[in-house]
């Protein structure tokens, strides 16, 4: 199972093997990590799963489309790696993946 | 006597409440207590992806199965509790087994509001609440059959659009004189028919069902007007009724659903409630309200954690909703209930993408937002800050929306 490493916004990290084919925000709410929320459970519509993908993981993660990229551009604090982490589905080639959390999901 | 929170009901809020309770703290023992035999499972793809066989049991999890295990939870599944003892501080369950307690959380929820029609015990009639329902309606689906959808609200709405997409014929019948009529403008309503008849829909309005018809399996819906439709399903989605009925046995105070303050906590200082079955008072529309909502049951139940841990918090969360059909993407945040004035960004009578925000005495108070992420996102932000909008710039589409809020 890939190695997903989250990082949080006071530079806290938390290692957690996740399934392929889950994603970083499931992976994250299962395993009790708070920086991710989730809230409508992965179907794209509340942006609290908001990520920053580390700069050298980016491309592994995929492009968002053009819904997400449209509420990415609206969360607090955008950065060029952000993405929703409900969006991103865990594969074998994301193993030792680093995820940063930002400091508020609102 | 060692700590024991005990949770009834297997919902969206418990899941959240274990979650919650550990990390604010939480040593002692939780329970779990279900009558579903399911693990708290997310409802709103019952009528959607789940319905169409885009998602499959296992990721209608809120939480992975070892999540319960890791957080040192014991499940009782497919068990009803019957009774709460509040002097004695302990519940009984139907077997007679009974267990004691230190803290209670009541997330309960609400079930379906049935509706004896003639024939709704006949093979093929479901509601659309649990997931045992839901996979039963799968024997009775099928591309060319016909189905009828008692109620155009949203799970009327998402159901008939699951049902159009596996090639089904699918009439809606409403009551009203609009589908949608109690929660949104007849503008937002007028754009759902419109899509609706456009994906092959019949949709009826200030239409009364007289009777469901068949031998042993429903064959189809005889209206008020005396016509009879043909239907190898029908779907009833005509609202819910909170589960109060345990709290209030239990002498807990009930408004229209189990009455909570703002630290999600009864009457009895040991009991909380979050989710659906509670009635609490929200501080940015000053009024109290009974939500059906994932959002209050997530939000509620972090309030109730804290309350159980002794870190009460004051609950005061902006109630937004979430509604997917076909290609659109409905996004709604805050109450429009009240409303005197709504504005229109973009065009509700043609294409699939628009916004209509909500003004009562010329404030602010919600949107609804049909394939407008940021729409949702910013009107999002500012009614939880409590910001207002000038209606002239929401409805002008030349300016920007981030600049109409800032």
């Amino acid at each position: 199972m890939p190695l997903i490493i989250y990082k949080s916004h006071d530079g806290n990290t938390q290692e957690v093997h996740a399934e392929v084919g889950t994603s970083i925000m499931q992976a994250a709410v299962d395993n009790g990590i708070d920086g991710i929320l989730g809230e409508c459970g992965g179907c794209c519509s509340c942006a609290t799963c908001h990520c920053y993908v580390d700069p050298a993981w980016v491309a592994k993660a995929g492009e968002p489309d053009s819904t997400e990229k449209d509420m990415l551009d609206c969360v607090l604090d955008p950065q060029d790696t952000s993405r929703l982490s409900c969006q991103i589905v865990i594969t074998d080639e994301m193993d030792g993946i680093i995820i940063a959390m930002p400091k508020s999901q609102y | 006597m060692s700590e024991h929170c005990i949770i009834i009901g297997a919902s969206h809020a418990a899941a959240q409440l274990v979650s919650s309770l550990r990390q604010e703290g939480w040593e002692g023992k939780i329970s779990l207590i279900g009558d579903e035999p399911n693990l708290p499972y997310h409802r709103p793809p019952l009528s959607k992806a789940f319905f169409v066989g885009e998602k499959t049991e296992d990721e209608l999890l809120i939480r992975a199965a070892d999540f319960y295990d890791k957080n040192n939870v014991d499940l009782l599944l497919g068990s009803r509790v019957t009774k709460i003892d509040r002097d004695a501080k302990k519940i009984t369950l139907e077997d007679g087994a009974e267990i004691a307690y230190t803290k209670l959380a009541l997330t309960t929820g609400a079930r379906v509001r049935k509706i004896p029609f003639t024939g709704c015990e006949l093979a093929g009639v479901f509601y659309m609440r649990d997931l045992n329902d839901v996979k039963q309606t799968h024997k009775f689906t099928g591309p060319g059959k016909s189905a009828v959808i008692i109620g155009g609200g949203y799970i009327g709405l998402e159901t008939a659009a699951s049902l159009r997409k596996i090639g089904m014929n699918v009439i809606v019948i409403e009551a009203m004189e609009r589908v949608l009529q109690r929660v949104t403008a007849p503008e937002v309503s007028a754009f759902y028919t419109r899509v609706h008849t456009e994906e092959g829909v019949d949709i009826r309005t200030q239409a009364g069902v007289d009777a469901i018809v068949g031998e042993k399996h429903v064959t189809g819906v005889r209206l008020a007007d005396g016509t009879t439709v043909p239907a190898d399903l029908v779907i009833i989605g005509v609202g819910v009724i909170p589960n109060i009925e345990l709290a209030k046995e239990a002498g807990l105070t009930i408004d229209n659903g189990i009455a909570v303050n703002e630290f999600a906590t009864t009457n009895d200082p040991d009991i909380v409630a979050a989710g659906d079955c509670t009635n609490h008072y929200n501080p940015i529309y000053d009024r109290k309200l009974r939500l059906e909502s994932v959002q209050n049951a997530t939000d509620q139940a972090k309030i109730a954690a804290k309350s159980i841990c002794g870190k009460p918090e004051a609950y005061n969360a902006l109630p937004w909703f979430w509604s997917d059909q076909y290609d659109l993407k409905l996004q709604i945040a805050g109450l429009s209930q009240g409303f005197d004035q709504v504005i229109i960004r973009g065009n509700s009578e043609q294409g699939r993408s628009f916004a209509a925000f909500y003004f009562s005495k010329g404030r602010f108070i919600a949107v609804d937002a049909i394939n407008r992420p940021k729409e949702f996102m910013m009107s999002k932000r500012a009614l939880t800050s409590g910001q207002t909008a000038d209606p002239l710039k929401l409805a002008d589409e030349s300016i920007e929306i981030k600049d109409v809020f800032n």
